[in-house]
Parts: structure tokens; C-alpha cells; sequence
């Protein structure tokens, strides 16, 4: 059997399980289709939350984005599993005791606003919209590479897939479907790592292995992988090169927005009791910790395996020549990526190799000069493709590559439908029936909920095919602008009373557009190519990249917030008992709707 | 709902422990992987040194740690300030 018909077996049952449980678990009512009914045991909702949570950005993205950064990119690591230790401690609990559906809903009543609930509707399309855009790079890159068509036609293939299927079902649907696609996820991304970890190392757990000792050379893994790159002039692996400023600030601008997630958020509000919010959190990042924590694993490995492949007589010997890519069935996973426009290569000097080097590093130009070699000739490897041709690259048996085909896809389409739930709930619940028209009927206000997500899904399918960034930094971008609108309106509503409803809706407006006209201003308005007046490589302030400014916002949004509270009329008695109501477990119902 | 002043002192345990638990959590990520690497630059682990550990993995085990380590917290304290649910 051909590997394109594996890829498509493998796929293929795995959608039919998805299907089926969505079909078996078919939501009735709006209640059940925005909360599942609230029967979910903590261990059940914490490994469907991971499921949503790791999206093409987790699975497809970041590894890659590590395997050729290094330590740099841990930011990655800590920003998205910390947001985790926010949400359990500052949110999580106090939205369950509160009781409603929506994130918006919450802030509509807290602060007293009509106004504060359309601001954060607003603040939630506008994150949401781009974390979909974010994901629609990953689903190209995977609907790409396993039906072997170029990156675009991917994409538009992948779009109609996602829709069809977040249509299907409401979150029960997606809750039980969301844990199929956990188990088959989590197992596609640690069994190819295991396979390679114990070929590298030895050892058959990868985040073990990642600081064990390197088999063939019998010196530790790290300190292997440290000396190969420097050796072709780039910056070593483990080494820190980047800004400290903006690392930190882009680590706590994912922490922050990964609390002010909507569709992580909502997550909690399934849960039957105070207690089990808290315990969901725990459960959840239980299951993602199984990814992160081999994440950096397949990063370090990815990079030694494709430099081994690059040179496979060392770097001090013979570059890869153009036959053995084109003839050794080892090099097969080149060409079958070439096809997507995602990886390339070009003989320039002519010599019938292959020369894999930084050409920016004036030592490595030296030596190119004397060897005469004209510049890199592996001319793109686009980060995003390194984890679905990890197995490939390692050589690893069919199903395996099978298996991450499915798993990519599962990780993907999870999150997509999640992320357009809490849009079209935001549209249809909030915008529709909180504010334009209250009298609307229930299948009214499901129709408006499928508008609003094929509207969503053609907004960023029409962007993805020209992405802000890699996968995992479009969907950091997302997390900016979480950071900066929602998740301090929900922190200050729950742990001040001081603040009002113009603090709040003027926090979260400032917090919003300070953030949007940073991004705008790097990555071009309405990310349009082109339009932009700077880059990431030369910021406007100092050296804080756009995906970092979330941090900044957020700081905006607090700042606006108390100091408009503190000039304009107090809380009002009812709602400093509403904050009273929410810090004190007893007393938590089921949901109330409006 | 119970008295204000028994509610009161609920809530300020809770703060308490929310404050301790997030300079940990600073720390081990911002301290430890970033910052205060260099101070941790002596102490080796496989290849490398431990504050390229904390960075990768070390922060993430003790967020979760921190986390189970609240819930298990705030469940006894609500017991003991009688305002766990029914």
C-alpha cells in the first residue's frame, strides 16, 4: 500500500470517529449546545480542554519553531502552559460560581453595561478571528502535504472541512469528539517521538532523552546538537541570543491571553461544581503537559536528524548530493514536501550538492568562499512542515506517518471548531439575543450561529492564504490581543469591586485598540501584506516584537480601568454583592440563562 | 450565605495563597528559565544547564504541581470557612 493511501486510511477512520460520536452525541437545545448540559467529569472536560486548547499551533508549529530557534523559543513552552496557573487561581472557580455561559455575560453583569458586553464580544471576535487564521495555515500545511497538492488548494479544502464539521454538532458533540481527538493526537505526536528518541538516545521517553547522551557519539545530546549547528554557523542551540525584555514579555503575553481565551474559558463553565473548575484546570494541563513536555524533545531531535541528513558524512565532510535526494528513498519526504511550496532547495554553485549553512554569519562566508559555495542552498524550509515530516525524516515506519496525518488534522480541526463555537455563541447569544433582538427564537438563534461561523471561517480562510507569520506566531498575535482585552476585564470583575462599568468598558477599548494598531503597524492593517511602517526585526519600541505587546496592552487596559473608576461613579451596592456571591463557592446552581 | 466577616476572612486566606502561589510561579518561568538563568549557569544537566531545564520542562511540572496544589488548598479551606457547596 502507498504511503498517500496510509495517510488517507488513517485520516479517514479518524474522521468516521469523529463523525460518529458527533452524530451520537447530536446537541438539541441551545443550553446543550453552548455547555453540554454541565455533566462533565473534571478528568473528562480537562482532556477535551486539551484537545482544544493544542491546536495546529501546539502540534504542527511549535516544535519547528524550537527545533530552529533553540532556547529562545521556550517562551512557547512556559507562555502556554503557565496561562494554565492564572486561569485555575484568578478564573476558572469564580466564572463556574457565577454561572452563565458566555465570557461576555459575565462582563455584561458584572459591569452593569450593555455597552461592557458588546465591547467584549467585539474584544472576543477580533482574538478569535485571528487565532482562526492561525489554524488555517496549519490546516493548509497538513491538507497540503497528505492529499499532495500545493499549500493553497490545502487550505481551501481544509476550510470546507472545518466548516462542515463544526456545524455538525454543538460542544457536546464536541466535548466526547474532543476527546477522541485527544487520545488520537497525544499518541500522534509522542510515537514517532519515542521511535526517534530511543533511535537518538536510547531512551524511550523523549523529554528524558532530550538531556540524555547522543547514542553515536556517546556525548550528551544537547552539547551534540550545540556543536553540529555552531559548526555551519548558526547560533548555538541552547545558548540564550534573544532580547531578555521581549522574551519575557512575550512569555507573560501568552500566559495572560491563555487565560482570556474564550474557548479555553467557556471550558470551565461545563464543570459540575466550584471544586471541579479548579480540578478541571489541573486535568487539563495535565494532558498538555504530555505534549509540551516532549515538544522540546522533537525540536532538539528534528534539528539533529535534518542536519545529519543535510551532511551525512558530517559537517566537516561531503554535503548531500542532488542524486542521492533525488534517488534514495530516505530523501523521498523532500520531494513529495517540495510539491506544497514549502521546502526547496537549489544547486547554485552547480557543484551536484546540496550546502546546508548560515550564509548571514561572515565566518561560515569565509569559508564558503574558500570551498565555493554561493550562499544556503536548503533555499526554504518552512517551520511549519518540521513536525509532519518528523517521521519521515527519522524514517520511521508508514503508519507512523499515518498516524501524525491524523493527528495534525485532529488538532486542527479541535480547535478550529472550538474557537468558531465561541464566535458563533458570542454572535448569536450575546450580540443577537443580548442586544439587537432578545425576543429571537431558539432555532433563530442557532441559524445566526452557523451564519456567524461560516462568516468567521471565510474571513480567515481568506487571510491564511497570506499569514501574518508561522502557525504558532499568528495564533501569538491571538494571544496579544486576549491578553490585552479580555483577561484583565475578567480579573479586575472578580477581585475588585472598585471597578465600574465605564472603567471596564474603557480598559478593555484602550487595552483592544492600543494592542490591534501595534500588531497593524508590524504585520500590515487587517494583516494585508505590504502595509505595515515596521517589522519584528526593527520594532517600534525598542525591542518589543508585535507578538510581545500583548503584556503591554493588558498593563494599558488595568491602568485605563482604575483610573476611570476612580473619576467616575461608584459600583453600585448589588453588583459589589454579585463580587461577594462569586468569591464564595456555596450556593452554585446550575446555569441561568438571561 | 454566611456572615460577612467569616466571608471576609475567606477571601483574604484565599488571596494569601493566590499571592504565594504566583511568586512560584514567576519564579520557576521568569526566574529560573529566563532571568536568574545565568546564576544557574554552574549547575549542569545533560548537555546543558539547569536554568535551559527550568525553561523547557522544570517550570512546566511545578505549574502543575501549583495548580493541584490550590485546588486541594482551596477545597479544605472552603470546608473549614463552611462555604463549600452542598
Amino acid at each position: 500500500m502507498s504511503q498517500f493511501a496510509i495517510n488517507l486510511l488513517f485520516v479517514g477512520a479518524s474522521f468516521a470517529l469523529y463523525i460518529g460520536i458527533a452524530i451520537w452525541a447530536r446537541a438539541g437545545s441551545t443550553s446543550e449546545f453552548y455547555a453540554a448540559g454541565r455533566g462533565v467529569h473534571p478528568v473528562t472536560n480537562g482532556m477535551a480542554t486539551a484537545a482544544d486548547w493544542m491546536s495546529a499551533a501546539s502540534f504542527i508549529s511549535m516544535a519547528g519553531l524550537i527545533a530552529f530557534t533553540g532556547y529562545d523559543n521556550s517562551s512557547f513552552l512556559m507562555g502556554w502552559t503557565g496561562g494554565y496557573v492564572l486561569l485555575a487561581l484568578l478564573l476558572a472557580p469564580y466564572l463556574r460560581k457565577f454561572g452563565k455561559f458566555t465570557v461576555s455575560e459575565f462582563i455584561g453583569d458584572r459591569f452593569y453595561s450593555q455597552t461592557a458586553r458588546i465591547v467584549a464580544v467585539v474584544c472576543l471576535i477580533v482574538a478569535s478571528t485571528t487565532y482562526v487564521i492561525g489554524q488555517m495555515t496549519g490546516v493548509g500545511v497538513a491538507f497540503g502535504r497528505f492529499l499532495e497538492v500545493s499549500n493553497t488548494a490545502g487550505l481551501l479544502i481544509g476550510a470546507c472541512v472545518v466548516f462542515a464539521y463544526a456545524v455538525f454538532g454543538g460542544m457536546k458533540g464536541v466535548t466526547y469528539t474532543q476527546v477522541a481527538q485527544y487520545v488520537v493526537l497525544i499518541m500522534a505526536y509522542t510515537i514517532p517521538a519515542i521511535f526517534i528518541s530511543l533511535q537518538l538516545t536510547g531512551n524511550p521517553i523523549p523529554a528524558l532523552g532530550l538531556f540524555g547522551d547522543h547514542v553515536a557519539s556517546g556525548e550528551p545530546l544537547l552539547a551534540k546538537l550545540d556543536a553540529i549547528v555552531q559548526e555551519l554557523g548558526f547560533n548555538e542551540y541552547t545558548a540564550h541570543h534573544a532580547d531578555t525584555f521581549n522574551m519575557v514579555l512575550f512569555t507573560l503575553s501568552l500566559m495572560i491571553g491563555t487565560a482570556g481565551l474564550p474557548h479555553v474559558i467557556m471550558r470551565f463553565f461545563t464543570v459540575p461544581r466550584v471544586a471541579d473548575a479548579r480540578w478541571s484546570a489541573g486535568w487539563a494541563l495535565v494532558f498538555i503537559a504530555l505534549l509540551y513536555l516532549t515538544a522540546p524533545a522533537v525540536g532538539a531531535m528534528a534539528r539533529l536528524n535534518i542536519t545529519d541528513m543535510m551532511w551525512p558524512n558530517g559537517t566537516n565532510g561531503e554535503a548531500v548530493s542532488v542524486e542521492q535526494i533525488e534517488n534514495e528513498a530516505r530523501y523521498d519526504w523532500m520531494a513529495t514536501w517540495q510539491k506544497t511550496g514549502l521546502l526547496d532547495w537549489e544547486d547554485k554553485n552547480g557543484d551536484g550538492k546540496i550546502q546546508y549553512y548560515n550564509d548571514q554569519n561572515a565566518e561560515m562566508q569565509a569559508k564558503a568562499a574558500e570551498k565555493g559555495w554561493e550562499g544556503n542552498e536548503l533555499t526554504k524550509f518552512n517551520r511549519d512542515i518540521l513536525v509532519l515530516a518528523n517521521p519521515e525524516i527519522a524514517n520511521l515506519p508508514s503508519w507512523v506517518i499515518g498516524l501524525v496525518a491524523a493527528g495534525g488534522l485532529a488538532a486542527a480541526l479541535s480547535t478550529a471548531a472550538g474557537l468558531l463555537l465561541a464566535i458563533s455563541s458570542a454572535v448569536s447569544h450575546d450580540l443577537i439575543k443580548g442586544a439587537i433582538n432578545p425576543n429571537i427564537s431558539e432555532k433563530g438563534e442557532l441559524l445566526s450561529a452557523r451564519v456567524a461561523m461560516a462568516v468567521a471561517i471565510a474571513v480567515a480562510t481568506y487571510l491564511g492564504l497570506n499569514p501574518p507569520g508561522f502557525a504558532a506566531q499568528t495564533v501569538a498575535l491571538a494571544f496579544g490581543l486576549a491578553a490585552a482585552s479580555i483577561f484583565p476585564a475578567l480579573m479586575m470583575g472578580i477581585f475588585s469591586t472598585k471597578i465600574n462599568n465605564t472603567g471596564a468598558v474603557a480598559g478593555m477599548l484602550a487595552g483592544l485598540s492600543v494592542t490591534l494598531v501595534y500588531i497593524f503597524l508590524h504585520k500590515g492593517w487587517f494583516f494585508v501584506p505590504g502595509t505595515n511602517s515596521f517589522t519584528d526585526a526593527d520594532p517600534l519600541l525598542g525591542t518589543v516584537k508585535s507578538t510581545s505587546f500583548g503584556a503591554i496592552g493588558a498593563a494599558v487596559n488595568f491602568a485605563v480601568a482604575y483610573l476611570v473608576a476612580g473619576a467616575t461613579k461608584e459600583t453600585p451596592q448589588e453588583i459589589k454583592d454579585l463580587v461577594e456571591s462569586v468569591r464564595i463557592p456555596k450556593g452554585a446552581g446550575a446555569a441561568q440563562d438571561h | 450565605m454566611a456572615d460577612n466577616s467569616s466571608n471576609t476572612a475567606y477571601w483574604s486566606a484565599n488571596v494569601r495563597i493566590i499571592l504565594i502561589s504566583l511568586v512560584i510561579w514567576a519564579l520557576v518561568s521568569f526566574g529560573f528559565g529566563i532571568l536568574l538563568r545565568p546564576m544557574l549557569s554552574g549547575i549542569a544537566v545533560g548537555g546543558t544547564d539547569l536554568g535551559f531545564w527550568f525553561a523547557q520542562q522544570g517550570s512546566i511540572l511545578v505549574f502543575l504541581a501549583l495548580i493541584f496544589f490550590y485546588a486541594w488548598r482551596m477545597n479544605k479551606l472552603d470546608a473549614e470557612h463552611g462555604v463549600e457547596e452542598e
